[in-house]
């Protein structure tokens, strides 16, 4: 999924103090699953904001909605009948939903309510960890399911490297050497004489180094 | 054992403070509360094992807010007690009463009703 957190209320009041008409808009994908941006999210911040400009003696309208997803036009039309009343977004989906929702809405200024970080799984309650960088060509084959390029901080094709120490990387006691991962994973599935290959230099293109990426579909395209 | 305690206050039943969310207090305030303790039972004692820790943590995001849009961290507290202490349960209730009437009414009430006079009309 796409992990975010939720931007500190006095940024968002910030920017959106000019306006009188303003909609919270929740996406029920992945910032609903990391709670920073899902229904519940939208109630709280909503509610506070209501009582923060209340309390300066503003009446403002701040309504609260929860789309399907952001990042489908589909659902960003249901709020076409209504988008008209408002002056301003402030949407909880990640960069991409918040993005789409502008795109959609050109005379309509969207506000993020919250940081988008990266794509990772929820470790454990109350903590997320990156596992892809969407590099576009996928490593994970050879490399026992983990994957250097998200993981290692070096992004490292045939690693570990020196700073590897007790399983921990240099940059922090906290950071798992990737490529203590990978080897130890390689073990345990038998399959050692996969780390004795030299990886090939990795053909960056279809990472962000080659721009903003696209896909097209023949098959699917209308 | 027939204890008193303030009668301005409101008691909202649940099965666990595990069930309050940070939006039921949040609520409360916006329709107009002046404060709301949450009392949970002692800690460790929990019948879900957790419930009121995670009603502690509630407690104390909903004072953050509290304090960013400008009502007060000090409306909101949290208590724990005993199921059998009613003793305990009145001084709670004196004590928050207490607290509440020294700070005053909630400031975005009051601020809704001078702009409702104001404007001669509902929100």
């Amino acid at each position: 999924m796409i992990v975010a957190e939720k931007k500190p209320m006095e940024e968002i009041i910030e920017e959106v103090k000019r306006f009188e008409n303003i909609l919270v808009l929740g996406c029920n994908e992945c910032v609903t699953v990391c709670e920073a941006g899902g229904k519940k999210e939208v109630g709280v911040l909503a509610s506070a904001l209501r009582m923060f400009f209340l309390k300066q003696g503003r009446k403002m309208r701040i309504d609260e909605r929860t789309l399907e997803r952001q990042c489908d036009p589909e659902y960003l039309e249901e709020i076409r009948d209504v988008a008209d009343g408002y002056d301003a977004v402030v949407s909880l989906a990640c960069g991409v939903g918040v993005q789409f929702t502008a795109e959609h809405y050109p005379n309509l200024p969207v506000y993020p309510g919250v940081d988008t970080c990266f794509m990772g799984v929820t470790e454990a309650r109350g903590m997320w960890t990156e596992r892809c960088q969407g590099c576009g060509r996928c490593i994970l084959a050879s490399t026992g399911g983990i994957c250097p390029v998200a993981r290692c901080a070096k992004r490292l094709f045939n690693g570990p490297c020196g700073g590897s120490s007790d399983g921990k990387c240099e940059i922090g006691k906290d950071t798992v050497c990737a490529w203590q991962l990978i080897i130890d994973r390689l073990r345990a599935l038998g399959r050692m004489e996969e780390y004795e290959r030299i990886a090939p230099i990795k053909d960056w293109s279809t990472d962000r180094a080659g721009g903003p990426r696209k896909i097209v579909r023949e098959d699917l395209a209308p | 054992m027939r204890l008193s305690y303030p009668a301005d206050i409101r008691i909202v039943r649940v099965p666990c403070t595990g069930k309050v969310d940070l939006i039921h207090i949040l609520r409360a305030f916006e329709k107009g509360a002046d404060g709301v303790s949450v009392v949970g039972c002692m800690e460790g004692d929990c019948h879900y094992n957790s419930g009121n820790f995670r009603a502690k943590k509630r407690v104390a995001q909903a004072r953050q807010i509290l304090d960013t849009v400008g009502i007060g961290a000090d409306r909101v507290q949290m208590y724990n007690l005993s199921s059998s202490e009613g003793p305990r349960f009145a001084r709670f209730a004196e004590e928050m009463a207490e607290k509440i009437r020294a700070l005053g009414p909630n400031p975005v009430r009051a601020a809704a009703n001078q702009m409702e006079n104001q404007t001669g009309g509902g929100r």
